[in-house]
């Protein structure tokens, strides 16, 4: 065989497949002369950050590779005890989560009987909830029930935490017990 | 499991390739079957009865764990003479008021003492007086023969001595052949050379009897000895990143950070009355005080001073339940105005989603915090019941406000897992545009309300204005350090160095820490939680990745793995033992005991807290250092687990004329009526048993999942699962549509025929199940009817879970009428099966 015919059938992957080690076609004789030249997103990533999986309690280890400001690609991190690497379908797609299509990046306010969503400034939501809650905690305060001590508002709830962080929730229990609101409530039950 | 922690159950598969035994038993044939080396399907809300078979006969077979249950359980311990079983009294306990649906548990305690719960309702003995302070002061009679008539492991034995196998067969539809398989698997499987371990979710606890499902696993490991020691325990596979954090810290009603009870309205009851009617002198809780004062300091600082009580007044106080149905029906009876929505979709995720929406529709205003536009954000603009035309957008008159959420790769902060793994995640990047971390969001919002509450001298507004809020922020955006919230979690002393235990933490205010069991998680100052030695670099249980608590200890109450005297139960299960030369505990782990208390050791008279529990005492949590067999106090509805049909069943009971549980919470109402079960008129309307489950591909309500391409790609469309039989019955073609119908609403899904959903043989009839992924709802890439909304709410009467897990319905091929005539069909079937007000509501056959 002349050197340029056996370069010419090298160079076609079947033969490479048939003939050579790599017998699945999983390896290099599915390369080509364009794949052998791509990358991974994460080698060219300026920083990986180390992090958890959001969705199941099993707490899965993640690497966040960040290129240029944004999540450019999510790994499951070997270095973990508990996944070894391993990443499910959910954690898998989490790099959809956090920069996907069906992210909201801005406030939306529907006004009592309104039909439709309306645009608002963040520190205008800010301001406006706050006189929310200052003014139903005010008007529905309660100093007894049934002759016994409350010290409470019924009339402000609050449900959510489980997909939140440890100090998150440590902020809403301080703050809502600080202002009397009991019905404090998240997926859990225990 | 395979489904829902895919990434866990690897190590299922690591134990079967070294040898163990998989055995699966759900409704369901799933991904886990499929591995498992015995599959057992079973009839929806009948674990009790299936525990209870094993519990029997292990007990008949006389192949319990002798030594460990005589030294380690309650199974010796007397228990008061006016105690009277379901066994006496056809189905509930000595203590039942029918008026008010409760029980006074007072008949069920320890002959000559009061034991106090390490956990559950303590509320009972909670401001009763200052006799309750001597609670655990002399202990309780014993009898290590475990014959005396009264002692627990006889109570026991009597109780579950009907729970043949026979009977499992009849009520849970399993073969007895196959459950005599399982039960020679697990006493095969246990004993000192061996462990078992349960691993359990929702399957169990969404039920009304949920606590008690749990319980009945945990008296069987009990009996095994298969608590406290390496590869045993009951294990909760929790479904969200941090939902054990959140219980930890609780955002809950009833809980305040480290499980310490929330306060009750009660007459005269100050701090010191409060602790002697919560805690228990012995045990772990013997040092609550500490706990609390330290809580209290780190919430109100220098406002908080013995002279005030550190500021105890200025918690609200529980006067009932006010989990988040009851939240629901304050919305629906206008006694709550606003409305605070964090990561959590009640309308696609809770139970009965008219009702929570309905609830929404009567608020004042509604705050919505996701990373995605759910649901319970849109509902007013194109729920369900704008479609059947029960509500008018023009109408309604809630103000919404949505926020957008940051995601976990958008800030620092640390989650819990299912294991008590506290795990920090780092930022990688900032949040777009509006997009703010619920740290900052709840921080600010904190800031503003203080800000525009300065010089107000409303004794209302002083818990407000003396907490202590101000967090360090940093950056553009103002973002909160959250490592300055972990550390005051942590705690300080005096001079506000960090502590490294909760064993420094005092009651006279020189100390403060937010929650007493993380106390640690910031030693030396330095963020604990995030450690990340890696995994093969260190030994087997991993003390150097992350940190768990309390006090990094990875398997609680190891002391139970040695035997009393000290040493290993056998060399194959070795973890943990007493070092005589050493005078101290060593092996694997971080005791979970005093490291310095020998084996032999006695309390002296009069001592308190984990000094008055023996050198045998590893449960110490417990005021007696046992694993409560029987539960003298602490649940709502009996000591020991009993079957009670679900709320909604085909069939009676078998057991008793008691057909559920008579101690649940239900709520008929208009929008929230009950089928008739078993033998009662109108139960044959809705004659199949419906299932809620998970998918791998989705998460929960849908909001972190329905809007991924690669998940909606994977599980593109809401279905149901049915058997081949009930198909043929009811007419279902594989991929066509079918229609579910209950008294609450009806849905529509695609239909898949497979046997996978087992047909069972129960109490001589045969039963068709349905199965429902609740993941579905109408915002998203992918988009259908939500399976919740055809569930009540019925509810466990301990911690108030809804019973999800199992209903009645009918089902009959094609889709759901659209628009108004979707509210006559489900009002037919109401009126075909005669349901009123009344319909379920009592606790009797019917």
């Amino acid at each position: 065989m002349t050197p340029v015919l056996q370069r010419l059938l090298t160079s076609w992957p079947v033969s490479r497949q048939l003939l050579g080690r790599d017998r699945l076609g999983r390896g290099p004789a599915a390369r080509s002369s364009h794949s052998a030249q791509l990358s991974p997103r994460t080698a060219s990533a300026q920083e990986v950050v180390g992090s958890i999986c959001p969705y199941c309690g099993v707490g899965c280890g993640q690497r966040v590779y960040v290129q240029d400001g944004v999540v450019s690609q999510i790994e499951g991190d070997p270095d973990s005890p508990i996944s070894r690497g391993r990443l499910c379908p959910k954690g898998s797609a989490s790099k959809q989560l956090v920069s996907g299509p069906s992210r909201q990046r801005k406030v939306r306010y529907r006004r009592p009987h309104g039909t439709e969503w309306e645009d608002l400034a963040l520190d205008e939501a800010m301001d406006i909830i706050a006189d929310r809650v200052i003014a139903t905690r005010r008007s529905s305060w309660e100093w007894e029930h049934e002759g016994k001590r409350t010290r409470r508002t019924m009339a402000v709830a609050s449900l959510g935490g489980a997909t939140l962080d440890n100090e998150e929730n440590y902020l809403i229990k301080k703050l809502f017990t600080a202002l009397g609101a009991l019905q404090i409530e998240n997926q859990a039950r225990i | 499991m395979a489904e829902c922690h895919p990434v866990g159950f690897q190590w299922v598969m690591e134990a079967k390739a070294r040898g163990a035994t998989v055995v699966h038993v759900d409704p369901r044939y799933t991904r886990t079957s499929a591995l498992a080396d015995v599959y057992v399907p079973l009839r929806p809300g009948t674990d009790i009865a299936f525990l209870g078979g094993l519990i029997n006969h292990v007990l008949n077979e006389g192949k319990e764990f002798r030594e460990y249950v005589v030294a380690y359980t309650n199974a010796a311990t007397i228990v008061a003479d006016d105690f009277r079983d379901t066994e006496d009294l056809d189905g509930i306990f000595s203590g039942f008021d029918p008026e008010r649906r409760s029980y006074d548990p007072s008949s069920w305690q320890y002959e000559g003492t009061v034991a106090m719960p390490a956990a559950g309702h303590r509320e009972w003995w909670n401001g009763a007086g200052s006799e309750t302070a001597s609670s655990g002061r002399r202990p309780p009679a014993r009898d290590e023969t475990l014959t005396h008539p009264r002692c627990v492991f006889q109570l026991l034995r009597r109780h579950y001595s009907r729970y043949t196998p026979e009977l499992v067969e009849r009520i849970c539809g399993v073969p007895r052949q196959q459950f005599l398989q399982v039960a020679q698997l697990l006493i095969d499987n246990s004993g000192p050379e061996r462990t078992s371990a349960f691993a359990y979710a929702m399957g169990w606890t969404q039920h009304t009897v949920g606590v008690q499902s749990i319980r009945a696993a945990s008296v069987l490991q009990l009996l095994l000895g298969n608590v406290g020691r390496p590869g045993g325990g009951i294990l909760a596979l929790r479904g969200h990143a941090s939902i054990q954090g959140s219980t930890d810290i609780p955002t809950l009603y009833d809980l305040l950070p480290g499980y310490l009870p929330m306060r009750r309205a009660h007459d005269h009851q100050g701090l010191d009355d409060f602790v002697a009617g919560a805690s228990s002198r012995t045990g772990q809780w013997g040092h609550m005080r500490a706990y609390l004062v330290s809580l209290l300091k780190a919430w109100w600082g220098e406002s908080a001073t013995p002279e005030n009580e550190f500021c105890f007044d200025y918690l609200p106080r529980v006067t009932g339940d006010h989990g988040t149905y009851q939240t629901v029906q304050g919305q629906l009876d206008g006694s709550v105005k606003g409305y605070f929505l964090a990561g959590e979709n009640p309308a696609v995720g809770s139970a009965n989603g008219k009702m929570q929406r309905l609830g929404m529709s009567n608020l004042d205003w509604l705050v919505v915090r996701d990373l995605a536009m759910i649901e319970s954000a849109t509902w007013w603009l194109d729920g369900p019941e704008i479609e059947t035309g029960e509500l008018r957008t023009e109408d309604i008159g809630t103000e919404v406000f949505f926020l957008p959420a940051a995601a976990h790769t958008e800030k620092d902060g640390s989650f819990t897992n299912t294991q008590r793994l506290l795990q920090w995640h780092h930022q990688a990047v900032d949040p777009p545009d509006d997009a703010r971390s619920d740290l900052w969001f709840y921080y600010h919002l904190g800031r503003i309300i203080r800000e525009k509450l300065a010089g107000s001298d409303d004794e209302v507004d002083r818990p407000v204005l003396d907490l202590v809020w101000d967090y360090p922020t940093v950056g553009d955006l103002d973002e909160p350090s959250a490592e300055a919230v972990l550390s005051e979690i942590n705690g300080w002393d005096a001079s506000g160095r960090p502590l490294s235990s909760f064993t420094q933490l005092a009651d006279d205010g020189s100390t403060a820490c937010g929650c007493w069991i993380y106390c640690g998680c910031y030693a030396d100052g330095v963020n604990q939680t995030a450690r990340r030695k890696p995994g093969a670099e260190q030994s087997w249980v991993a003390p150097e990745w992350g940190w768990a608590w309390p006090a990094n200890r990875r398997l609680l109450y190891n002391r139970a793995s040695a035997d009393p005297a000290g040493r290993p139960w056998s060399q194959r299960k070795a973890y943990l033992w007493w070092d005589e030369d050493r005078r101290a505990w060593t092996g694997h782990d971080v005791p979970d005991c005093t490291t310095t208390k020998p084996p032999g050791y006695q309390p002296t008279e009069g001592a308190s807290g984990v000094d008055a529990l023996s050198g045998t005492d590893p449960f110490i949590m417990q005021a007696d250092g046992k694993g409560w067999l029987f539960a003298p106090a602490g649940l709502t509805d009996g000591p020991f687990p009993t079957h009670y049909e679900p709320q909604e069943s085909p069939v009676d009971n078998l057991l008793h004329t008691q057909q559920r549980n008579p101690v649940r919470r239900v709520f008929s109402r208009r929008h929230n009526r009950y089928h008739p079960s078993g033998g009662a008129s109108g139960a044959e309307v809705f004659p199949y048993v419906v299932s809620t489950y998970r998918l791998t591909e989705h998460h929960t309500a849908g909001g972190m999942s329905r809007g991924l391409p690669y998940l909606s790609e994977l599980q593109p469309e809401m279905f149901c699962e049915v058997s081949p039989e009930l198909a043929a019955e009811r007419g279902l073609e594989h991929l066509g549509w079918a229609t579910i119908i209950s008294a609450r609403t009806a849905i529509e899904a695609r239909v898949v025929v497979t046997s996978r959903m087992a047909s069972l043989d129960v109490a001589g009839r045969r039963l068709h199940q349905v199965g429902l992924p609740y993941h579905w709802g109408h915002n998203g890439l992918t988009t259908g009817d939500s399976a919740n909304d055809i569930l009540s709410f019925v509810l466990d009467p301990n911690i108030l879970i809804q019973e999800s897990k199992v209903a009645t319905c009918d089902i009959r091929p094609g889709r759901r009428p659209r628009g108004a005539a979707l509210v006559e069909l489900v009002e037919s079937y109401q009126r075909r099966a005669g349901i009123g007000p009344e319909t379920g509501v009592s606790n009797e056959r019917g």
